[in-house]
């Protein structure tokens, strides 16, 4: 297990490595470090100095080198104009809101779709399963921003039970400023509410149909045959012989998608005028901040190989299968 | 004595789009307790649906549409869930063709076997533990202890097949239904795993139904047979008799011209032509266009099994 724990880690950071050579190369090519830096007003002969002087002009694999140490060892990922502000910084802010964003609308899917997808699988004919069905249709049809302003006219504007915008009353977690968070106020929850869901109608319909489809699947298998014919209860055949068959390739699934939604907040902040990332990184293309954007591709991909790793390692757990293989 | 299983007339159907389809057609046969049969015919000649049916787990959308199954005395046939499932792997267990599909990937062997034996038993898990132990023990598995705690992908595919042979032993039953139970085996494998059944079954006195190919296995661990064609039992009677001096046109063909000859290991002969689907089942007798002796009577009216020279029972208009 440990074997396998440590290959999936290293695995990790080699994918971390090549992202930060293609997102280094795209900020070689078109950033302008000294404009961050000093603006346009300076001569020629000052930009080639400066340009010096922060190594501009050292081989390509020399300055890919320093990028990554100074990366690693001082978490500098650059500065952004805009903020006038180290980029970590700046992203460090704007990042425990998407995240909490994105950990409502993962446990929306999760709460929901296990039981109805299961459901759906086991009672594929009655009524609650076909209108499960059918509304997930439509969910995954309809466009995120639709669904935000369908939320907001009906919650917001009609019945005024939940906020529409903002992350509402937030308080210090750790006590040191870095995580500001709307988790343990009432009205932070509240404002949590309709961005999770319309967050989550993305994905939601997908994982019912996948788990649906998968339970179905695993239920047609000889061994839950088996499991039957050895006079099993049908609670035990369902609840512990398919589903946890039916969990495996899900949880593989479920971290890509928790992995890729940390870029689809995008649309949601920007409907809801959520302080996030996202919110961030739109600021950042209107105001050409290419040093904010390159270092918030790096945090992004980094989550997404951290939620992947995670996730891995969660499913080794899990199956015996992975396990025995992962320590020869 | 009044026999440990009698299966009286069993239809059963599939209800497909297109309407139903009979798959079993008036199957009857009974087996004394400790009594060994064997259950053969072409592919699709409905052995595995018989075999599901006396334990009610036919595969969807077959269900039981005539017929009576009596178990112990007891009508089964129509028992509620929970009364079946009291019967299923406790009083009667299956063995499956295919051994590395039949277990569980994700649990331990310990596991897979604990749990049958509480599903019936009021007992401790150290309790059944124990008993899988000895059951492991009985079938002759290599360090027994150690299986337990094993998941089915370490073992090969003879040790899975000994696994489960202890699981359908947990709760020792009166009879155990084995659909082709070594055919997904190696060859060297094949022959250990019928003789440590047969030698289980007689030494436990249970009953076994063996579905199989397997002609020489048949004649070696059973003691009658049952001929199935397309949905029907067209020969029943003694082992010896039927494998030596069969009398229906269609097991003269499946054993072959030389009676005699059968060792382990001989599969049924191929007979020209193909057994009907369900749903063009000919008129009169249903092997009637692959028969010699067919007559003018064969194509109007089915035969029915009835008593012929030698105490076999057979469905055929000109013996
Ligand atoms: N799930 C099903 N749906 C529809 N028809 C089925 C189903 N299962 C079995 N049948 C029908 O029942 C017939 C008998 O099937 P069965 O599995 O009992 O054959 P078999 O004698 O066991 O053959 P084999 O030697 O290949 O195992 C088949 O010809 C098939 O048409
Ligand atoms: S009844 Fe007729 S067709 Fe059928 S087996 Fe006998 S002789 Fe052949
Ligand atoms: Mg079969």
């Amino acid at each position: 297990m440990i074997a396998f724990i440590i290959r999936r880690v290293l695995q990790a950071v080699v994918v971390m490595l090549v992202i930060s050579l293609v997102v280094f190369a795209i900020k070689n090519q078109f950033g302008d470090p000294v404009r961050d830096l000093v603006g346009e007003r300076v001569t020629p002969e000052e930009r080639q100095q400066i340009a010096d002087k922060m190594g501009l002009n050292d081989p390509f694999f020399v300055q890919y080198g320093r990028f990554v140490k100074n990366a690693v060892t001082q978490g500098d990922l650059g500065r952004s104009f805009l903020y006038n502000k180290p980029n970590l910084e700046v992203i460090a802010n704007h990042a425990p809101a998407t995240i909490e964003l994105v950990l409502g609308t993962a446990l929306i899917i999760i709460v929901l779709s296990l039981p109805l997808g299961v459901y759906c699988a086991l009672k594929p004919r009655s009524w609650l399963s076909r209108f499960t069905m059918s509304f997930s249709t439509l969910g995954v049809s309809m466009p995120v921003f639709l669904t935000a302003i369908l939320l907001i006219y009906l919650f917001a504007v009609h019945w005024r039970i939940l906020p529409s915008y903002g992350r509402g009353e937030t308080v210090d977690l750790f006590g040191n400023g870095i995580w500001m968070t709307g988790l343990l106020t009432v009205d932070g929850l509240k404002h949590l509410i309709l961005p999770c869901i319309s967050l989550s109608t993305l994905m939601l319909p997908l994982f019912i149909r996948l788990i649906r489809s998968e339970m179905m699947e695993v239920l047609e298998t000889e061994y839950i045959k088996y499991a039957w014919a050895k006079g099993l209860s049908p609670r035990r055949v369902w609840l512990v012989h398919a589903f946890k068959n039916t969990l495996l390739p899900v949880i593989t699934v479920f971290g890509v998608q928790i992995g890729i939604m940390f870029a689809f907040t995008l649309l949601t902040e920007l409907v809801f005028q959520w302080p996030g990332m996202g919110f961030m990184f739109l600021e950042a293309v209107n105001r050409a901040d290419l040093s904010l954007l390159i270092a918030y591709l790096v945090v992004v991909a980094a989550l997404f190989v951290v939620v992947n790793t995670v996730v891995d390692i969660l499913y080794g757990f899990i199956n015996p299968t992975v396990r025995i293989t992962g320590t020869k | 004595m009044p026999s440990l299983l009698e299966v009286r007339d069993l239809e059963v159907k599939f209800a497909l789009r297109s309407g139903n389809i009979k798959a079993i057609d008036g199957v009857s046969f009974q087996l004394d307790p400790g009594e060994r049969m064997g259950l053969v015919g072409e592919s699709g000649a409905g052995k595995s649906v018989t075999g599901f049916a006396i334990i009610n787990l036919i595969s969807k959308p077959g269900f039981i549409s005539r017929g009576s199954i009596h178990f112990e005395g007891k009508e089964i046939s129509a028992y509620s869930f929970e009364k079946m499932r009291k019967i299923r792997g406790n009083r009667i267990s299956m063995i499956f063709q295919d051994p590395m599909m039949t277990l569980n990937p994700v649990y331990t062997i310990g596991f897979q076997m604990i749990e049958t034996l509480r599903a019936h038993r009021d007992m401790s898990k150290s309790e059944a533990r124990a008993i899988a132990l000895e059951k492991l023990k009985l079938v002759q598995m290599p360090s027994p202890e150690k299986r337990l705690d094993q998941y089915p992908h370490e073992l090969s595919g003879g040790m899975r097949q000994r696994i489960i042979i202890a699981i359908s032993l947990l709760a020792d039953p009166a009879i155990i239904i084995a659909d082709e139970p070594t055919t997904a085996l190696d060859v060297t494998i094949q022959a250990e795993i019928m003789d440590l059944l047969q030698e289980l079954c007689e030494k436990q006195k249970m009953g076994l139904i063996l579905i199989t190919h397997d002609l020489g296995v048949v004649s070696q661990v059973t003691e009658k047979i049952a001929v199935m064609y397309a949905g029907k039992i067209i020969e029943y009677g003694p082992t010896e008799t039927v494998v030596h001096h069969p009398v229906h046109p269609y097991t003269i063909g499946l054993i072959g011209s030389i009676p005699g000859s059968i060792e382990p290991g001989r599969d049924l002969k191929q007979i020209p032509g193909m057994m009907p689907t369900l749903t063009n089942i000919p008129p009169g007798c249903a092997f009637n266009p692959r028969c010699e002796l067919a007559a003018d009577i064969c194509t109007r009216q089915t035969p029915v099994l009835e008593e012929k020279q030698n105490g076999i029972m057979a469905a055929c208009h000109m013996k």
